[in-house]
C-alpha cells in the first residue's frame, strides 16, 4: 500500500496526524512527514486519515 | 436483498454509504440527494472558491470527493429530493412522484441557511451553503462593491475576509457584542474583530437588521439597523444561522425540534431502523454530558457516519463489533491568512483563559494565541489562532485527557 500526500493541497490541518499518529506527524520545522509505504494491516488507519483530511490531500494507492 | 436508503448526498451521506460497505453490508444502497452535483467539500466555498475564479466544473474537479472503489454498486439519485417518508410502509416518495422501498433509513439532509423574514431586494440578497450559492455571490464581489454581511459567525466572517480581499467595502452586522461570540467567547471574538478591522472590515455589533432599503426597481441601496441607522450596500449576505432539513420526516413520530433527535448510537429515538449523521443529527456527545446537541462541524459527518452505519448494519443482521463512541468535535476556519483551530465545545464554558500567547492583532500574527475553556472547572474546549499544527495537536491531546479523566 502507498500513501500519497498532495503537498500543493495540504494546508497543515494536522487531522491526519490525529487520526493516524503512527503514519503521519510533523517534524521540528512543522513539515508533514508520513510513512510512504506502510504494511497493508494499516490500510484502515490510512483510509481514516485520508477521510479526515479537510483538503482531501491524501490518496491511498496500491 | 435488504435496501438502505440514504437521504442527503453530501459529506455525511457519502461517508454513511462508505461506512455501510466497510461494516460488511452487501445489500442495496440508494442515495438520494437534492443537489445536482456529486458530493463535494463545502468549507472551501467561503474561502478559496470566493477568492478564485474557477468555473463550476473547475471547482467541482477540485472539491468533489473521490469515489472509492469499495463503495461498489450504489443507486444514486442526484438532483432529486425526498418529499416524504412513511416508516410504517418502509417507503419514500421522491419529488417526481416515484417511490423507493427501504428496510433502513439514514438521514443525512444537513442544513439550509435561515432567511431573514424581511421583504425586498430579492436580487441583491445572498446566502452561502452550496456551490451555486458561492458562484452567484462571487460574481458580485467586484472591487468597490459595498457588501453588508448580516451575521458575524464563522461563515459571515469568512465571507467578509474574502470579500475584503476582492476589494469590496465590507461591513459585518452582528447582534451580539463581538463576532463569533457564541463559538469562541467574548475575549477571542473581540480579538478577531480587531484583526478584521485592521484589514479594513467595518463592524456594527449589538445591532439587528430591520429592513432593506430599495430603489424603485427593488435594487438594494442600504440596510436599515434597529437604531434606525443605515449601512449603505449594493448587496447583502444573510449568514444568520441555519435550519435543519427535516420537514420530509414529518408524520412518523420523530422528535424534530432542532434536527432529528438520536441516541448515542445515532439511532433516531423511537425508530431503531433509522439513524442520522452530520449537521442534521441532534445527539449526545458523551465526552461532555448526555445533552443531545447538533454540531455543525465538518469532522462530525465522518465520525457519526461510522457509528450510524454500524448500527444500521447490525439492525439488518450484519455482525458488526461494537466500538466505543465519544467523538471530539473539532473545527477550523481560515480568515485573513490565519488558521483558527478549535476542539471540544467552547460554547459550554463558564470560564475562559489564555493558555499561550496574547490576543493583540500583532502578537496573534507573530506568535499565535491559544485559549482554554472551562465549565465548572473542567476543561471543555480549546481554540487557537496562528499556531503550528503540532502545537495544536498537543493542546487537543491535553483536552482529551482532561475530558476523559472526569466522569459525568
Ligand atoms: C460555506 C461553508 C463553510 C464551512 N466551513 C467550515 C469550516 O471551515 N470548518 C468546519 O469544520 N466546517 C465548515 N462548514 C461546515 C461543514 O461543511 C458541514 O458541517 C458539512 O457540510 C455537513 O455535512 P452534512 O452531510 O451533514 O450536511 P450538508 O453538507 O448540509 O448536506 C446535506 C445534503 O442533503 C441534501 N438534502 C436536503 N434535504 C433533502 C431531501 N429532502 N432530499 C434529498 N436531499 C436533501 C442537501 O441538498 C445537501 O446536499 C462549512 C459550511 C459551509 C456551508
Ligand atoms: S490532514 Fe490533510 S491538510 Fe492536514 S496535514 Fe494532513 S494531509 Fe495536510
Amino acid at each position: 500500500m502507498k500513501i500519497c500526500v498532495d503537498l500543493e493541497k495540504c494546508q497543515s490541518h494536522g487531522q491526519c496526524a490525529i487520526a493516524a499518529p503512527e503514519l503521519f506527524s510533523f517534524d521540528a520545522e512543522g513539515k508533514l512527514r508520513w510513512v510512504k509505504e506502510p504494511p497493508v494491516e494499516q490500510q484502515a488507519t490510512a483510509e481514516a486519515a485520508a477521510d479526515a483530511c479537510p483538503e482531501q490531500a491524501i490518496t491511498i494507492g496500491t | 436483498m435488504p435496501r438502505v436508503l440514504i437521504v442527503g448526498a453530501s459529506l455525511g451521506g457519502l461517508r454513511a454509504a462508505e461506512a455501510l460497505r466497510d461494516a460488511g453490508f452487501h445489500g442495496a444502497i440508494s442515495s438520494v440527494g437534492a443537489e445536482a452535483h456529486p458530493p463535494y467539500n463545502r468549507p472551501p466555498l467561503s474561502k478559496d472558491v470566493l477568492l478564485g475564479n474557477a468555473t463550476s466544473d473547475g471547482v467541482l474537479a477540485e472539491l468533489a470527493f473521490p469515489r472509492k472503489a469499495r463503495l461498489g454498486e450504489i443507486d444514486w439519485r442526484l438532483g432529486m429530493s425526498v418529499a416524504a417518508v412513511d416508516l410504517a410502509q418502509g417507503e419514500a416518495r421522491l419529488a417526481d412522484g416515484s417511490r423507493i422501498h427501504f428496510d433502513a433509513l439514514i438521514v443525512a439532509t444537513g442544513l439550509r441557511p435561515r432567511r431573514l423574514q424581511l421583504t425586498g431586494a430579492t436580487a441583491d440578497r445572498f446566502v452561502l451553503r452550496t456551490l451555486p450559492d458561492a458562484l452567484a455571490l462571487r460574481a458580485r464581489l467586484v472591487p468597490g462593491a459595498r457588501i453588508a454581511i448580516i451575521g458575524g459567525g464563522f461563515i459571515g466572517c469568512e465571507v467578509a475576509a474574502s470579500a475584503r480581499r476582492r476589494g469590496c467595502a465590507t461591513t459585518v452586522i452582528e447582534p451580539l457584542i463581538v463576532p463569533m461570540q457564541r463559538a469562541l467567547g467574548q475575549e477571542f471574538g473581540a480579538a478577531m474583530q480587531a484583526l478584521h478591522e485592521a484589514a479594513g472590515i467595518r463592524f456594527r455589533t449589538g445591532r439587528q437588521v430591520t429592513g432593506f432599503e430599495v430603489d424603485v426597481s427593488d435594487r438594494l441601496h442600504a440596510v436599515r439597523l434597529d437604531d434606525d441607522s443605515l449601512v449603505e450596500a449594493d448587496l447583502a449576505v444573510e449568514a444568520v444561522g441555519s435550519q435543519p432539513n427535516t420537514e420530509w420526516l414529518a408524520g412518523n413520530g420523530f422528535d424534530l425540534d432542532d434536527g432529528i433527535l438520536c441516541d448515542h448510537r445515532m439511532a433516531a429515538i423511537g425508530h431503531d431502523r433509522v439513524a442520522a449523521v452530520g449537521d442534521v443529527a441532534r445527539f449526545p456527545c458523551l465526552l461532555f454530558d448526555d445533552v443531545p446537541r447538533r454540531v455543525e462541524h465538518w469532522s462530525i459527518p465522518g465520525l457519526t457516519a461510522r457509528r450510524a452505519a454500524g448500527h444500521v448494519a447490525r439492525q439488518l443482521g450484519v455482525a458488526v463489533p461494537d466500538a466505543p463512541f465519544a467523538p471530539l468535535p473539532t473545527f477550523w476556519s481560515d480568515q485573513l491568512g490565519l488558521r483558527i483551530q478549535c476542539a471540544g465545545l467552547p460554547g459550554l464554558a463558564d470560564r475562559v483563559g489564555l493558555l499561550s500567547g496574547s490576543l493583540g492583532p500583532d502578537s496573534m500574527r507573530r506568535d499565535g494565541a491559544v485559549m482554554g475553556y472551562w465549565r465548572k472547572d473542567r476543561q471543555v474546549g480549546v481554540a487557537a489562532i496562528g499556531v503550528a499544527p503540532q502545537r495544536f495537536i498537543n493542546f487537543q491531546a491535553d483536552l482529551v485527557r482532561a475530558l476523559q479523566n472526569c466522569s459525568l
